[in-house]
């Protein structure tokens, strides 16, 4: 049976350190099984957040060999034998101990994003809607708010602009409403001022990093930018927009 | 367990290039830096020297569509007749080189650097904002696109003159046909035309391109107007998954294009065709 070495952060807001630890590892194990042997056989006060093990609940996200990743999704056999696997909580919020960190602050920024308004139903009472229509929405309904993408973003994660950009996991979410068939919402001037489309300068790591490959840059991201720039900044449809009015279409 | 050791909050440092990533990340940005720089600078060269730019009938893209022409002191130069006001005007200054590409190709490069694909790309690989994913970036003050930066958001402008230079492209490759008016094929032929085909590739997956057509609808089967446009989206979303792909591509045969005009031209190979 083979034994592999991780280093694993331990400690809190005040300070920590990396500690190794070997254990026996067995085909098919991923590093959450890893860390649950260390916390079998070595460190059972180690701190770790998990859930499904089916990279489904976001819950297990953590930073291994510097990349964000679910440790529910990242299989032993993937890194080279004998490699030492680091393991560190996410860098872009708050650290409660060892690999928990707070991410309340991303269920905030939710809060900040005006909902769903329904266009009135048709006269049969019924809301209807093509599956062309929702195709794009449908793409971001796969989040499982794992906050990978909150965590690579280099806004958040190195500039710590929490107070000015919400962060791609939000923008998905501004995206996903903005797009629906039938919403009749303007969040275009708060997409632009409260939630900073203009931080992002499109490096793409979030997009990157989604377990879930949501195309988190090219069809959220891009495409909100380009509807701010309709509504502020190119005069021709500023233009357009006043003679013949802005509507939702 | 053994082997503590004392660290950030976290583990993780805050200097420059800091991270615990294991794998080569400075290979991308490096080489990306470096295709930058061979690409932009020999077109830059080529730009300001202004010469070798025709081999009848092919033009190089450096200088297509011409404007003004040289009617001395640069060989090689486009026909007076080829251009579309003739001679470069008196006023012209004398400090410049007079180069065609100083007007219409001009266009290209504006939509080349506020594309969403090569912002991505500089950004990483000359600004080091971030140099990669989960990597420290330069100790610099971040404003992202809000504040110098904010005129990228006028990239549909650069896309409008890229579309007109794409319309002039494909006009200059069908021209490469006829030869003093005869017609023939020849490999400049070729060689024009898969320009024009990979610079279409690149500019219909373009970002702007791709959400004036009609990713900017959020009802695309409501009239007949928005279904065709979303029958456009959905192609132009195709182009828009391969950008990258097309960004250098089409980048490195803009280059080899003008490499081949510029080689038959001075004489150095000699182009097989009908003619």
């Amino acid at each position: 049976m083979a034994q592999r070495t991780f280093k694993v952060w331990r400690g809190d807001a005040n300070g920590g350190e990396f500690k190794e630890y070997t254990v026996e590892t067995q085909p098919g194990m991923v590093v959450l099984d890893g860390l649950h042997r260390i916390q079998a056989e070595h460190a059972s006060d180690l701190a770790v957040r998990w859930n499904c093990k089916a990279g489904k609940c976001g819950s297990c996200s953590m930073e291994i060999n510097g990349k964000p990743k679910l440790g529910c999704m990242a299989r032993l056999n993937t890194f080279e034998p004998g490699e030492t696997i680091t393991v560190q909580p996410l860098k872009a919020f708050p650290i409660i101990r060892d690999l928990v960190t707070d991410v309340s602050w991303n269920f905030e920024q939710n809060k900040r994003i005006a909902p769903l308004k329904t266009k009135p139903r048709d006269a049969d009472g019924n809301h209807r809607m093509m599956q062309e229509d929702v195709d794009r929405v449908q793409e971001f309904r796969k989040c499982i708010e794992c906050f990978l993408c909150q965590d690579v973003c280099h806004v958040l994660r190195d500039h710590k602009k929490h107070d000015q950009f919400v962060g791609p996991r939000f923008m998905i979410r501004l995206a996903q409403l903005d797009m629906h068939p039938l919403d009749t919402e303007d969040r275009i001037p708060a997409a632009r001022k409260e939630l900073g489309t203009g931080w992002c300068n499109i490096t793409r790591c979030c997009t990157e990093v989604c377990p879930e490959h949501i195309q988190i840059t090219d069809n959220a991201i891009i495409p909100m930018k380009e509807r701010v720039v309709d509504r502020f900044y190119d005069p021709i449809a500023w233009f357009i927009g006043k003679v013949f009015g802005s509507k939702k279409s | 367990m053994s082997g503590a050791s004392a660290t950030a909050v976290g583990g993780h440092e805050s200097k420059f290039a800091a991270t615990k990533r294991s794998d080569n990340w400075w290979i991308g940005p490096v080489l990306t830096a470096c295709g930058l720089i061979l690409f932009f600078g020999y077109l830059t060269v080529r730009a300001f020297q202004g010469t070798w730019l025709w081999a009848n009938p092919y033009v190089s893209p450096t200088g297509a569509p011409p404007l003004f022409t040289p009617i001395s002191g640069y060989p090689g130069a486009i026909p007076v007749s080829h251009a579309w006001l003739g001679a470069f005007p008196n006023w012209w200054p004398k400090f410049l080189p007079q180069s065609p590409a100083f007007f219409f190709p001009g266009l290209a490069i504006t939509f080349r650097f506020t594309c969403y694909y090569y912002r991505k790309a500089y950004y990483r690989a000359f600004a080091a904002s971030p140099p990669a994913c989960g990597v420290k970036g330069a100790p610099l003050k971040y404003n992202g696109e809000t504040k110098l930066l904010i005129f990228q958001n006028l990239h549909r402008y650069a896309l409008y003159g890229a579309l007109f230079l794409l319309v002039c492209l494909w006009y200059e490759s069908f021209a490469a046909f006829f030869k003093n008016g005869e017609f023939g094929i020849g490999v400049g032929t070729l060689v024009m035309f898969i320009n024009a085909t990979l610079l279409s590739g690149y500019t219909f997956g373009c970002h702007s391109w791709r959400h004036l057509i009609g990713g900017k609808l959020n009802c695309f089967t409501c009239d007949g107007s928005s279904k065709t446009r979303y029958k456009v989206w959905k192609k132009s979303t195709w182009f828009n998954e391969r950008h990258m792909l097309f960004a250098w591509l089409s980048l490195f045969w803009v280059c080899f294009t003008d490499f081949y005009v510029l080689m038959v031209s001075t004489g150095g190979i000699k182009d097989l065709n009908t003619w």
